[in-house]
């Protein structure tokens, strides 16, 4: 047997406890940027590399691991992450929503509802909502500390003055339990509401900016908008291609070079548990169920 | 002190400023400076350059904190509360809504990214207005109040000519009717023509509105223009103060006729 050459994942005991009073600081006020040492992985900035000190943070050997990118867990960084879990810390790891007790993610919330004991940990490159008008870090942190939010209204009327809508489509900016306004990182808006009154533990880690955020379970969540102008989800007007769902956030995939596309549910778990149990689209339809219009 | 709010509200003072000094290091920028603002009144500060004028400004504004002295206010609710005793969040809270500041740089008092129209709302923003279509119209009212063309409501700032960015400066000040509004050198760097423009424009927002104003100036003739009193600084101390044409007109202070003469040839 050769010990292994670093700690149960990765991360040495001493740097897991910092990362985990973080967390606990930051799941005891909901929403609030919490500042840790963050530390350097054996990964570039862009994987991910605040996700995966959370998950490495609050990893046990019971733990079951799932890790999407864009709703996948297929991607190259999907795949390595889930690895390096498997190999430092010897995880189980999944791809069903349903069975995973930690699902580590960028971009996506699953579609499959999420259960109370599950942590959905996300990767976050930019935690500041406030960042793109006040680049001032004393300003910004004072602004939280007061509840001065009016500058997120100024980000969404320069929205609406430009595109007649709000056009942002994703990090769309949240007050978390009526107090912390915050970046829900780069997830579509459509994931939004499932935010709200989740009963998973949702944590947010961003490693370049050393800030760890978090959602409790079943804690308000409310997409800030305009009485005239309120919030609305989106999603391309589409049943997915291949599973027929009607409901899922889609990608749209290039089929061919001559300008061929279609829509596919982004999150691939859901596709896959929906074709596996009989539900087909209109690019993969079985021959006796081919859609019979009227 | 509360007792006699709305009876006779405007013969008490908007703001008192009582011994103020300011030291950077060894050098008193400011010192001694006592004097009381009505509601309605307008203010000039005048003096040579390094006399203490901005300095002042920030000490009055609660942007500096004085070595000595206080400024007391009388708020909305009609009590005058001593500036320094407030806290972060409702200092804050004044700033933005029952005073204004225009700076005369007007990158320091816009969001030259964000457009007009977003600048002039922002502050009703801040407030909780949370309906895009009247904050809009708000925003469009003040532009025309300021002379700005309606249809430039969608750029920003940095598209504006020097005069237009000050004015547009003044709406988004003015946007929440602040009872008293600080103006550092407002016409400083701009062309003489946009100057009067821009100083008919202020004098008559300020006497339709009823506004108060503090008006930091090395130019007498913005004094002359705006003000109803004049502060003569030099050194830090206020050296002379009256009536704005006595001031100007009749100064007793050997260096108030220097400055009168110098920069308003008879
Ligand atoms: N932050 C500072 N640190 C040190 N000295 C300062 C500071 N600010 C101002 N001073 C000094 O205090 C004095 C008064 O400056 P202040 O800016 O108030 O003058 P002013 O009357 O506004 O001048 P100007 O007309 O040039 O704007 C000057 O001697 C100035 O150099
Ligand atoms: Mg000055
Ligand atoms: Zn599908």
């Amino acid at each position: 047997m050769n010990a292994p050459a670093y700690n149960f994942a990765y991360l040495d005991e001493q740097t897991k406890r910092m990362i985990r009073r973080a967390i606990l600081k930051a799941i005891a006020i909901p929403g609030y940027q919490v500042p840790f040492a963050s530390r350097e992985m054996p990964m570039p900035y862009g994987w991910g590399t605040g996700g995966v000190q959370v998950t490495a943070a609050i990893l046990g050997p019971n733990d079951v691991l799932k890790v999407i990118d864009q709703g996948s867990d297929d991607t190259t960084n999907a795949i390595s992450i889930r690895k390096f879990f498997a190999k430092t810390a010897g995880v189980a790891t999944t791809t069903a929503t349903a069975d995973a007790t930690v699902i580590q993610t960028r971009h996506r919330i699953p579609e499959a509802p999420l259960h109370g004991g599950q942590v959905l940990v996300y990767q976050v490159p930019i935690p500041e909502p406030l960042r793109f008008l006040e680049p001032r870090e004393t300003e910004t942190r004072r602004m939280h500390a007061l509840g001065e939010y009016g500058l997120i209204h100024v980000k969404l009327y320069e929205d609406i003055a430009r595109f007649g809508h709000i056009a942002t489509s994703y990090a769309y900016p949240v007050k978390v339990n009526a107090r912390y306004v915050m970046d829900p990182s780069p997830t579509p808006k459509f994931d939004n509401p499932k935010m709200d009154n989740c009963p998973a533990l949702q944590l947010f880690g961003a490693g370049r900016e050393k800030r760890i955020y978090a959602i409790p379970p079943h804690t308000s969540v409310l997409s800030l908008d305009f009485e005239d102008h309120p919030f609305t989800r989106y999603r391309f007007d589409a049943p997915c291609a291949l599973c027929g769902a009607e409901d899922s956030y889609l990608d749209e995939i290039v089929t061919d070079d001559r300008g061929g596309r279609m829509f596919v549910c982004s999150d691939t778990d859901y596709c896959e548990t929906r074709q596996s149990s009989g539900h087909r689209g209109s690019e993969n339809a079985a021959p006796h169920k081919e859609r019979a219009h009227g | 002190m509360a007792e006699n709010q709305d009876a006779a509200a405007d013969d008490q003072p908007l703001l008192i400023a009582d011994r103020l000094s300011k030291a950077y290091g060894r050098l008193t920028a400011c010192r001694d400076v006592s004097f009381a603002l009505y509601p309605g009144e307008v203010l000039a500060i005048v003096g040579e350059s390094g006399s203490g004028k901005t300095t002042l400004l920030q000490l009055l504004s609660a942007q500096l904190v004085p070595n000595a002295g206080c400024v007391s206010y009388r708020m909305r609710d009609g009590v005058t509360r001593d500036l320094a005793a407030l806290g972060e969040a409702e200092r804050r809270f004044l700033f933005r809504t029952d005073w204004g500041y225009v700076h005369q740089d007007p990158a320091q008092g816009l969001r030259m990214a964000v457009s007009a129209g977003a600048n002039v709302g922002e502050r009703l923003m801040a407030v909780g207005w949370n309906h895009y279509g009247r904050i809009r119209d708000t925003a469009s009212s003040w532009l025309e109040r300021v002379e700005i063309d309606v249809g430039r409501i969608d750029d920003a700032p940095r598209t504006y000519s020097g005069g237009m960015r000050q004015r547009l400066q003044i709406a988004r000040n003015l946007v929440t009717e602040p009872r008293l509004v600080f103006m550092d050198e407002p016409t400083g760097g701009l062309d003489v023509s946009v100057q009067a423009r821009l100083l008919d424009l202020m004098r008559n927002l300020v006497s339709e509105l009823g506004l108060a104003a503090i008006v930091v100036t090395h130019d007498l003739a913005v004094a002359r223009l705006l003000s109803h009193r004049v502060m003569v600084m030099k050194g830090g101390r206020v050296i002379e103060t009256g009536l704005t044409d006595q001031v100007l007109d009749d100064p007793r202070e050997p260096y108030t006729q220097l400055l009168v003469s110098s920069i308003l040839p008879a």
